[in-house]
């Protein structure tokens, strides 16, 4: 009975030293907390970098992005060479109501012209609006944070 | 200063006091404890955005939200018994008001020295609080829900059950101050003395602590709150004898709810700590001072109830009866043996 009582007054110290101790909610949006620099907010496109390979649609399991593009020709690089072909984007929308925020998209491209953006905060009313295009994705850029130093020892996989 | 006013317009003011204070002192206890005490007890905010100052505003929001809801009764549900129950349960409350004093005139009812019932504060408050009973059996009953009429049976199981410590707690202050009038228990322990030291007068929760005891349980348990809230075990009969009420009925039950906790804390607060009195403040100065005190000391008990409320997981039904039969009742009674040989002796 004795030790029913102890513990029945050590749980109401409890609650009253929980009640006492200020509570660690983040009040958002009257306050905000940064999050995390890799941590995943949107992806953003830097469309210099995109051959138009279609591996990232490819390997979207939600099928979110859509890419349409053509074919240039651009004067050889030595005289007397072969006419070179680029191809350059027409259209790159990433459908933010599909996306599962996976990252398959930005690891999976090799010429790097996917990042992740720790930006989070672009619901809309209206969800045709999700679709962010191009001109969007690129200014996404603006927001990806400069890439963390490598861990001590670290293998160092190729240039940004 | 004696302004005359009829009987009739009395009434009138008396009813509107009550008719608007039962709702506020739910509203205020509830804000308090329910939504703000028991969120920091869970490392959490509770509202902070209603009405812009952390959240005041949101039982009223709330109130007003199920009183624009839908009325929905149950096809074979007893509909003028379905309608009733949840203003008989508020009716409870109201006639428990009516008798806390909250200064030395200020009350709205006296029942002392009215003849038959010479100074029957006590005896009237108790006894009209078991009237939320027949309330709770009238829901449950009328609700045609085989989980709602469970519900209703483990209440009355429960409330009857814990009426007798309730009362038998009171007793050993009764024998105390040796009046059953509220004013004149208020009276004793603000013209008491402790040791020939009157500074803090005779707060009877100093010898009667295990009546005060008594009382915290057994409020607890009529008011059916944690651990004693099998009747409304939200997990498992999800509102118990309430299930099937929605909208301004459900309201009623919930501000019978809490007016009832806080007309509970205000008669521990008077029986046991002295209501409205401080003892060195007498005449006009208490009239104005008196609802103050009482709030204040309505608060520390809510405080000590709801405190117990957020802490204790839920009783069994078998635990919960054997604990008011095999040991609140034989403690009470051993209280009222003690305190009947004490005061006969000194």
């Amino acid at each position: 009975m004795k030790r029913e009582i102890k513990g029945m007054l050590t749980g109401l110290g409890v609650t009253f030293k929980t009640m006492m101790k200020p509570a660690v909610t983040v009040q958002y949006p009257h306050e905000r907390e940064a999050p995390a620099p890799r941590a995943r907010g949107v992806i953003a496109l830097k469309e210099e970098n995109c051959t138009v390979c279609m591996l990232c649609a490819r390997s979207c399991p939600d099928w979110c992005i859509y890419i349409e593009g053509h074919k240039e020709q651009r004067p050889p690089r030595r005289e007397g060479g072969r006419p070179r072909s680029v191809s350059l984007l027409d259209r790159f929308d990433i459908d933010y109501a599909l996306c599962m925020y996976c990252g398959i998209c930005v690891e999976v491209c090799p010429f790097d012209a996917l990042f992740w953006s720790p930006e989070f905060e672009y619901s809309e009313t209206r969800i045709a609006q999700l679709l962010h295009d191009k001109h969007k994705l690129g200014e996404w850029m603006e927001t990806v944070p400069e890439p963390e130093p490598l861990e001590q020892g670290a293998e160092v996989k190729g240039k940004k | 200063m004696a302004i005359d006013i009829g009987w009739g317009t009395t009434l009138a003011i008396k009813t509107v006091i009550v008719l608007g204070i039962v709702p506020l002192t739910a509203l205020i206890l509830g804000y308090t404890f329910l939504l703000k005490m028991m969120s920091h007890m869970q490392s959490r905010l509770g509202p902070m955005d209603p009405g812009g100052f952390h959240g005041w505003y949101q039982l009223i929001g709330d109130g007003l939200k199920f009183l624009q809801k839908e009325d929905i009764m149950p096809d074979h549900a007893d509909r003028r018994v379905f309608a009733l129950a949840p203003a008989i349960v508020v009716l409870s409350t109201f006639l428990v008001f009516v008798v806390i004093p909250a200064g030395p005139r200020i009350r709205v009812a006296s029942l002392d020295s009215r003849g038959l019932f010479d100074g029957v504060g006590v005896f009237y408050a108790l006894a009209v609080s078991s009237l939320s009973v027949v309330g709770v059996l009238m829901a449950g009953w009328a609700s045609s829900n085989k989980y709602a009429l469970l519900g209703a049976l483990r209440a009355a199981a429960q409330l009857i059950a814990y009426e007798l410590p309730l009362v038998l707690a009171v007793v050993g202050v009764v024998i105390q101050a040796g009046t059953m009038s509220l004013q004149g228990i208020i009276s004793f322990q603000q013209h008491g003395s402790l040791f020939g030291w009157s500074g803090i007068g005779f707060p009877l929760i100093l010898t009667q602590f295990v009546g005060f005891a008594l009382f915290m349980v057994a409020a607890q348990a009529e008011l059916t709150q944690p651990p004693f809230d099998m009747p409304v075990a939200e997990s498992e009969l999800v509102a118990g004898y309430m299930v099937e009420y929605t909208g301004f009925r459900f309201l009623f039950f919930f501000i019978g709810e809490f007016g009832t906790a806080f007309a509970f804390a205000a008669l521990a607060a008077t029986l046991f700590l002295g209501g409205w009195s401080v003892p060195w403040v007498h005449g006009t100065a208490a009239d104005v001072l008196g609802p103050f005190v009482l709030f204040a000391k309505v608060m520390l008990v809510a405080f000590l109830m709801f405190w117990a409320r957020f802490t204790y997981p839920r009783f069994r039904e078998d635990q919960l009866q054997a604990i008011a039969w095999k040991w609140l009742i034989p403690i009470a009674l051993g209280n009222i043996l003690l305190t009947g040989l004490l005061k006969v002796a000194f």
